[in-house]
C-alpha cells in the first residue's frame, strides 16, 4: 500500500514523490487533497495531489520540508511505503469556460496549482501562470506549467530568475494590459492575501485554495477552521477553495502559528538526531 | 415476541437454572448488598490515564450474580438495546462458568468488554431491573457483572470465536467502522456474510478509539474485541472513504449487494461567539482526537497538544466529561465544566459527573461563554462569561436557560474546549443523490427496518439519531442486519 515508485529532487528542500494509490488516482479531481501519515507515531498532515495516473494508479505528492512530519515524508525512498493515505478530499476545483484565468503560485502552492491549470487550460480558457519565488533554484514545475499555459511569468525576490518582484507585480502586469475574468491563487497565506487585495482592486473574482492544520480532514475535528464571510467554515470539507475576497487571511494566518514553539523544538531535535 | 418469551422459558426452565435459584431463597438474595467497584484513588488516579475503575473480583462478581432473582418476567431485557439475554449470563457467573457466561454475552453482543464499561446501565436494564422497579433497592450491578465477564475471557487467552456455518459469500459493506458497523459486521459474519468494514481513518474502532479516553475505555480492550471480529472473518480497510476513494456505485460493481451507513456523527458544533477561532480554543472532538487517537500527550508521537494550566470546557454531555477530565490528566491546574443549565439538567452520566468532581473538576453552572480574548500571539487568555437563571421548561423538557443581564464577568483562561453537540458528517449523505435526509442532514430510515430511501442501504447510530450512546448505535447495527439479511434474501 501507498509505496513510493518514484522520487525527485525539485530543489533542495522541495520533493516530488509518485505514490501507488489506485482508488485515489481514479477518484481524484483538480483541488483535491490527501492527508498522509508517516510511521506508527507520525502526525497527520495534508497534501495536495499535483497529479495522478489513471493508468498507473500513483498520484503525485510534492512536499516541503519544513518541520518533522514533512521532513520524513521526504526522506522515504522509492520502495518505501507511506504509512497512511487517505483521500482524495476536500470539494474539487469550479472548473468552467470564463474567458481568461490569471493563476498565482508561490512556493510550494505551485504543485496544488498545476492541476487546476491543467483543468482550466483543458476546459478551453486563455490561462496565464505567474509563479513566484524568493529565488531561482525555488521556481518549481515550470516545464509542466509551461505546457498547460498561454504564458508563464516568472517572478524572484532577488531577480535571480525571471522578472524581479514579488508575485504581486506579475499580475498587476497582466490585469494592466489584458481583460482578466478569473484569478486563481495558490501559495503561502500572506501571499494569498496580497493577491486577494490586489484583485479585489481591480473588481476580479478570485479563487484561493487555503491549506491550513488538520487532523482528520474530513469534518471531524475542527482545526481547519477559517472565518469566510464572517462565518466560521471548515478547509478540509467546505474547501479547500474559497472567494478570495471573504477569507480572513490574518485569522488563517494566526491559526498556522498554532504549534510553533513546539514544532520548532521538535524539528531541531529531530534534525540532531538525524544528522545527513 | 411470542417467540422471544417461549425461548426465554425454555432456557430459564434448564436444569443448571433451576438447580441454582434452589441454591439459595430469594428473600436471602435480596438481603445482599450491591457490589460497589474499586475506583482508583481520585488524587492519583487524575494523574495519568490508568482506568479509573478497576472491575470486580471473582468473589465479588459471583456474590454480586447471587443478587439477581432469575424473574419469571426478566424486564431487565427489555431494557437493553441489544437484547442481551441477562439472567442467563448472571447466572452463569453465579455457577462460576465465567467463559460460558461470555458467550452468552456473545450471543447478541459484539463489544461487552465496552458496553460493560460505556453503557449507561442506569437508565437501560438496571432501571428496568426488579430491584429498581418492585424493591426500590439498587439494582443487580448487570454493567460491573458484564464487564466482569469480559475482561475475565479476555484475560483468560481463550476468546471464544463464534463459529459460522454456512458462509453464503453475498459481500455486504459497513461504512464506518464505529459501534454501529462493529455490532453490524458480527451479525452479518454469525449469518455467513462476507463482510467488508470500511474505515476513513488509521485505526479501527471510530469514536470507541478517537472519542472516549483511555481512563475510561482503554484501546486493548477494544483491539481485542475487533481481533474476534477479524477472526470471524470480517474485513478491514483503513483509509478508505466511501462516497470519495470510492462511491457506493463503484463498490457495487466490486460485487456489493448492500451497506450499512454508520459514519457517526462527525462535524463539531462551535457557538459562533467572538474569539472563537483564538489559538487554544478546540471542540471537544479535535481535543480528544488528537490526545486519543494521536497519542499527544506522549512526546514520543509527533502530534501536538495545546493544553494549559486553566482550562474551560463548555458543555455539559459525557464528551464534556471526558475533555474536562483528560485536561486534568494533561496537568492543568484549574480544569472547569461551563455550562449553562444546573447540574440536574446536565446530559452526562452520573457516574463521570461523580468522577469529575471527586477528580478536582470545578462545575461553573448556570454560566454561558460571551466571547474570548488573546494575547499579543492570538493565545485565548480570557474569556466574557454570564451567569444564567431557570424558566420554565423548553421542547427537550428541561428548564430553559435565561441571561441574567448585567452578570457578565471575564476570567482567565488559557485553553478552551467547546464541547456543545456534533453534527452529522455530510460526506455520504452528499456523495449520494437519492438519499433522503432531513434537514438536521441526518439519514432517514424506516425505523423498524434501518432502510433508507436507497433500496440497499441502510443506515444506523449517530448518522440517523444525530448524536447518542455506544449502544444505541450497536442496537442500530443489530437491527440493519437482521433487515438487511431479510432484504437480501427476498431479492
Amino acid at each position: 500500500m501507498n509505496k513510493i515508485i518514484e522520487k525527485e529532487y525539485l530543489s533542495e528542500a522541495v520533493v516530488r514523490l509518485v505514490v501507488k494509490a489506485p482508488y485515489i488516482a481514479l477518484s481524484r479531481k483538480a483541488g483535491h487533497f490527501v492527508i498522509v501519515k508517516t510511521g506508527e507515531k507520525g502526525e497527520r498532515i495534508p497534501l495536495t495531489i499535483a497529479a495522478a495516473d489513471k493508468e498507473h494508479g500513483t498520484i503525485t505528492l510534492i512536499i516541503q520540508k519544513v518541520g518533522v512530519t514533512s521532513t520524513k515524508i521526504c526522506n522515504l525512498e522509492v520502495g518505501e511505503e507511506i504509512t497512511d493515505v487517505v483521500g482524495p478530499l476536500g470539494k474539487p476545483t469550479h472548473i468552467e469556460k470564463v474567458g481568461t484565468v490569471l493563476a498565482s503560485g508561490g512556493g510550494v502552492g505551485v504543485a496544488p496549482l498545476l492541476p487546476i491549470v491543467e483543468a482550466f487550460k483543458a476546459a478551453g480558457n486563455r490561462v496565464i501562470t505567474v509563479l513566484a519565488a524568493r529565488q531561482k533554484d525555488l521556481i518549481i514545475l515550470e516545464e509542466q506549467m509551461r505546457q498547460h499555459s498561454d504564458e508563464v511569468i516568472i517572478m524572484t525576490d532577488d531577480g535571480s530568475y525571471g522578472n524581479k518582484g514579488l508575485v504581486t507585480n506579475g499580475m498587476e502586469e497582466v490585469i494592466q494590459r489584458e481583460k482578466v475574468d478569473l484569478a486563481v491563487t495558490v501559495g503561502p497565506a500572506i501571499m494569498m492575501k496580497f493577491a486577494a487585495l490586489l484583485t479585489g482592486k481591480y473588481s476580479i473574482p478570485t479563487v484561493a485554495s487555503l491549506n491550513t492544520l488538520m487532523v482528520d480532514g474530513t469534518g471531524m475535528c475542527g482545526a481547519c477552521r477559517v472565518t469566510v464571510g464572517g462565518k466560521t467554515r471548515f478547509v478540509c470539507v467546505d474547501g479547500p477553495e474559497f472567494d478570495a475576497h471573504e477569507v480572513d487571511f490574518d485569522e488563517m494566518m494566526l491559526r498556522l502559528t498554532s504549534y510553533k514553539p513546539s514544532e520548532a523544538e521538535a524539528y531541531e531535535s529531530y534534525l540532531s538526531n538525524h544528522p545527513k | 415476541m411470542a417467540e422471544v418469551s417461549e425461548y426465554l422459558k425454555n432456557e430459564r426452565d434448564q436444569e443448571w437454572r433451576v438447580a441454582l435459584r434452589g441454591n439459595m431463597k430469594n428473600k436471602d438474595r435480596t438481603q445482599l448488598e450491591r457490589v460497589s467497584m474499586t475506583e482508583q484513588e481520585p488524587d492519583k488516579r487524575n494523574k495519568d490515564f490508568t482506568e479509573v475503575n478497576s472491575g470486580l473480583t471473582e468473589a465479588e462478581a459471583r456474590m454480586e450474580a447471587r443478587r439477581c432473582l432469575d424473574c419469571v418476567n426478566p424486564t431487565c431485557i427489555t431494557g437493553c438495546p441489544v437484547n442481551i439475554n441477562i439472567p442467563k449470563f448472571i447466572k452463569r457467573v453465579e455457577q462460576g462458568d465465567f467463559l460460558e457466561s461470555a458467550r452468552v454475552l456473545k450471543e447478541t453482543n459484539t463489544l461487552p468488554a465496552v458496553c460493560g464499561r460505556v453503557c449507561p446501565q442506569e437508565v437501560q436494564c438496571e432501571q428496568a431491573c426488579f430491584y429498581s422497579q418492585k424493591l426500590k433497592k439498587p439494582a443487580v450491578a448487570i454493567g460491573h457483572l458484564e464487564r466482569f465477564v469480559a475482561d475475565y475471557e479476555q484475560n483468560s487467552g481463550k476468546m471464544s470465536v463464534p463459529i459460522i456455518t454456512g458462509k453464503n459469500g453475498i459481500k455486504v459493506a459497513s461504512i464506518g467502522s464505529g459501534p454501529a458497523g462493529l455490532a453490524f459486521a458480527g451479525d452479518m459474519a454469525k449469518m455467513g456474510y462476507d463482510v467488508t468494514v470500511f474505515e476513513a481513518l488509521h485505526e479501527i474502532g471510530g469514536v470507541l478509539k478517537y472519542g472516549i479516553p483511555e481512563f475510561r475505555l482503554p484501546n486493548r480492550v477494544v483491539d481485542v474485541e475487533i481481533d474476534v471480529l477479524e477472526k470471524m472473518g470480517v474485513k478491514f480497510v483503513k483509509n478508505f472513504i466511501v462516497g470519495a476513494t470510492a462511491s457506493i456505485e463503484d463498490l457495487q460493481e466490486e460485487g456489493f449487494k448492500a451497506f450499512m451507513v454508520g459514519s457517526g456523527a462527525g462535524l463539531p458544533n462551535f457557538m459562533h461567539i467572538p474569539g472563537e477561532n483564538y489559538i487554544g480554543i478546540y471542540s471537544s472532538n479535535e481535543y480528544l482526537t488528537r490526545v486519543n487517537l494521536m497519542n499527544a500527550a506522549d512526546p514520543e508521537y509527533d502530534t501536538p497538544v495545546i493544553s494549559g494550566k486553566k482550562v474551560a470546557v463548555i458543555g455539559g454531555g459525557n464528551t464534556a466529561m471526558d475533555a474536562v477530565r483528560t485536561s486534568k490528566r494533561l496537568g492543568a491546574e484549574r480544569s472547569m465544566i461551563i455550562y449553562r443549565r444546573s447540574i440536574e439538567e446536565m446530559p452526562a452520566r452520573n457516574e463521570e459527573i461523580k468522577h469529575a468532581q471527586e477528580e478536582g473538576v470545578e462545575f461553573m453552572n448556570l454560566h454561558n461563554p460571551l466571547e474570548y480574548y488573546a494575547d499579543e500571539n492570538g493565545r485565548v487568555n480570557k474569556m466574557k462569561v454570564q451567569k444564567m437563571e431557570l424558566g420554565e421548561p423548553d421542547a427537550s423538557g428541561r428548564r430553559r436557560p435565561i441571561p441574567i443581564e448585567g452578570s457578565e464577568f471575564t476570567m482567565e483562561v488559557d485553553t478552551v474546549v467547546v464541547s456543545v453537540g456534533v453534527s452529522p458528517n455530510p460526506l455520504i449523505p452528499s456523495s449520494m443523490k437519492d438519499l433522503e435526509v432531513s434537514r438536521w442532514g441526518t439519514i432517514i430510515v424506516d425505523g423498524d427496518s434501518m432502510h433508507s430511501s436507497v433500496k440497499g442501504v441502510f443506515a444506523g447510530g449517530d448518522i440517523v439519531r444525530g448524536g447518542a450512546t455506544v449502544i444505541l448505535a450497536m442496537g442500530d447495527g443489530r437491527k440493519a442486519a437482521e433487515s438487511m439479511d431479510k432484504f437480501l434474501k427476498s431479492t
